[in-house]
């Protein structure tokens, strides 16, 4: 009984570390909302320029099908598809969890040590860290795109299918937060990790963006087994568009990223407490 | 007694790696705190001074749940920092002197409205500690100004106004005057000695500036190579650190160098002026009526004994 009550507490306890994470969250986004505010000039600027780089990565995909008609055998709006959902779900996270990328530096220049004397979970305020909205300029291009997609794609949209596609922008979102909070927490004990992290964060939303039969078939192996990332858009997204995996999985693989999402959290999350317990028995 | 900080026998070990080629690293050990411990009771203002590596921010990292310790017990108001870091975090107020946890593009008053939500100060309990800290730390027409535009004065009181907000019952102070002009010194000594005397704070204080220690602490620890060498009251410090006063004497005309008093030695003659030095333990007036009974006694002064030096020698005999 003594042990239930136990498990209980611990349970409670970790429900109230969350939501004080995520409402010490809420608290900085809006203190660096605000700050960025303090100059709207250079934010307007920002999101402008934000949402033309990544409409520029488009173009470029597009003049290439103005020469051919299709790419490793997709047409163009599948593979405006494949860009538009990673592009959405790596968006949100980048918006959310996009900073972690400067963990390493605060250990570097000890502002990590302010962070801990605050009554607030350290991977929230850590996360919150520059909050910037110019970010959403990603997830609205890609918005944008995936619904040019939705409208041109030619495919026989089943309820499976239908439901498959808002399961797979969030499931993806989560895989790429993971990658982040993980990388994070690698910056603890390299404080250049950062670029690494990048690698697979940046570097795995611009693979996903086009077909995995353009890719050595190695390469789609290790983003599935390795690193999850073919679990952002691809597994689900060749359901949706009614073609076989390039690996020839069995077919209830295409359905599994919310599972792998799932896990993919739990490992980073437990990551990101080795790498903070790491730190306070060390410092910098 | 009610001690709200307590340390017994704390030690912090940590494991350095430094590159000795070009991929093969080299460990070692190193024992940045070596077995410390001290009480401190509720309402004390103690100096915690050493020399730069002797420890000091590596026990405050501690105290503040920053840092787990290696070994030994610690405790800040009866919670153990490292297992609970949060909750004493809504019971300490901490001021690192050389970083800011002020907004830098936001008004003052911004970085305190943060202070209030996320430690839930209650909206009375707010405006009351707001109020009083802006009265005592001249912050009334600051607040609505952007932190970038403050001077290192004025935003080093911000931010000790921002640490006493929730009403915390241990203040720790890193260097709060680090970089700050006369003025601005005197202003945040004053404040200090204001809360800690009104409110009952606890204060620890590490500070390179004596002054600091002279003007606001009864109780003064001093660690070195990660060991407390010393701990207790500014003239006991004297005493152990051997420090001497200095009796400047002019006299109407040169003399050779004055003999004959006890206790006193001269250090230093320049035509008719001498300094003699004697034991800052002992009175002055002895000393005084020696010379004065011998040689024609034209003025005086005794200068007090420089306290960096009686704790650079206490760092050199350590």
């Amino acid at each position: 009984m003594a042990e239930v009550q136990a498990e209980v507490e611990a349970y409670a306890r970790g429900l109230s570390h969350v939501r004080d994470g995520v409402r010490a969250y809420g608290l900085v986004v809006r203190m660096w909302v605000r700050s960025t505010m303090a100059y709207r000039v250079s934010f307007v600027m920002m999101t402008v320029g934000n949402f033309a780089a990544t409409a520029l990565d488009f173009v470029a995909i597009a003049f290439m099908f103005s020469h051919i008609d299709a790419l490793g055998g997709f047409t163009l709006p599948e593979v405006a598809f494949l860009y538009g959902t990673t592009s959405v779900s790596f968006g949100l996270a980048d918006l959310v969890l996009g900073n972690l990328d400067r963990v390493g530096r605060r250990v570097r220049d000890g502002t990590m040590d302010t962070l801990l004397t605050r009554p607030a979970p350290v991977l929230a305020q850590v996360a919150a860290d520059q909050f910037a909205l110019r970010r959403l300029g990603r997830v609205t291009q890609g918005g944008l795109l995936l619904g040019w997609s939705l409208a041109r794609l030619d495919v026989a949209w089943t309820p499976v299918t239908v439901l498959l596609v808002p399961v797979m922008l969030v499931a993806g979102a989560v895989i790429f937060g993971a990658l982040f909070v993980a990388g994070a927490a690698f910056q603890f004990r390299a404080v250049d990790a950062a670029e690494v992290q990048n690698a697979f964060t940046y570097g795995g939303t611009t693979l996903l963006q086009y077909p995995p039969s353009v890719f050595a078939r190695d390469l789609v192996r290790g983003v599935t087994f390795v690193v999850p990332l073919a679990f952002v858009n691809w597994l689900p997204a060749l359901r949706v568009l009614g073609r076989d995996d390039p690996l020839g999985l069995p077919g209830w693989v295409d359905f599994t990223s919310p599972l792998v999402a799932l896990v993919c959290w739990v490992l980073a999350g437990l990551a990101w407490r080795v790498g903070l317990r790491g730190y306070r028995s060390t410092g910098s | 007694m009610d001690d709200l900080i307590v340390l017994e026998g704390v030690e912090k070990v940590f494991d350095v790696r430094r590159r000795a080629g070009f991929l093969r690293r080299e460990r070692h050990r190193v024992r940045a705190v070596d077995g410390i411990g001290f009480r401190v009771p509720r309402g004390e203002m103690v100096g915690y001074i050493g020399p730069n590596g002797a420890g000091k921010s590596t026990t405050i990292k501690m105290l503040t749940g920053i840092l787990t310790p290696s070994a030994g017990r610690l405790r800040v108001a009866g919670i153990d920092p490292s297992r609970d870091r949060s909750r004493l975090a809504r019971r300490i107020g901490v001021v690192f002197g050389q970083r800011t946890t002020l907004w830098w593009d936001l008004p003052l008053r911004d970085s305190y409205g943060l202070v209030r939500r996320m430690y839930r100060v209650p909206d009375a309990r707010y405006r009351a500690n707001l109020e009083r800290c802006v009265e005592l730390l001249d912050l009334g027409e600051l607040l609505d100004v952007p932190v970038r535009q403050l001077s290192l004065g004025q935003r080093m009181r911000g931010d000790i106004a921002a640490a006493l907000l929730h009403d915390p019952e241990v203040l720790y102070l890193d260097e709060p005057t680090i970089g700050l002009d006369v003025a601005s010194k005197a202003k945040v000594r004053e404040f200090l000695r204001d809360v800690n005397a009104e409110r009952g704070m606890t204060v620890l204080l590490t500070t390179h500036d004596l002054t600091d220690i002279e003007q606001l602490c009864k109780r003064v620890m001093v660690i070195d190579h990660g060991r407390l060498v010393y701990d207790g009251g500014l003239d006991g410090l004297h005493a152990k650190g051997e420090s001497e006063r200095t009796l400047v004497v002019d006299l109407e005309r040169e003399f050779p160098p004055i003999t004959g008093v006890p206790g006193a030695r001269v250090v230093r003659v320049e035509g008719p002026r001498q300094w003699l030095a004697f034991a800052a333990t002992h009175s002055a007036a002895p000393v005084v009526a020696a010379v004065a009974e011998r040689y024609p006694l034209v003025d005086l002064s005794v200068r007090e004994p420089d306290i960096e030096q009686v704790i650079a020698r206490m760092y050199a005999e350590g």
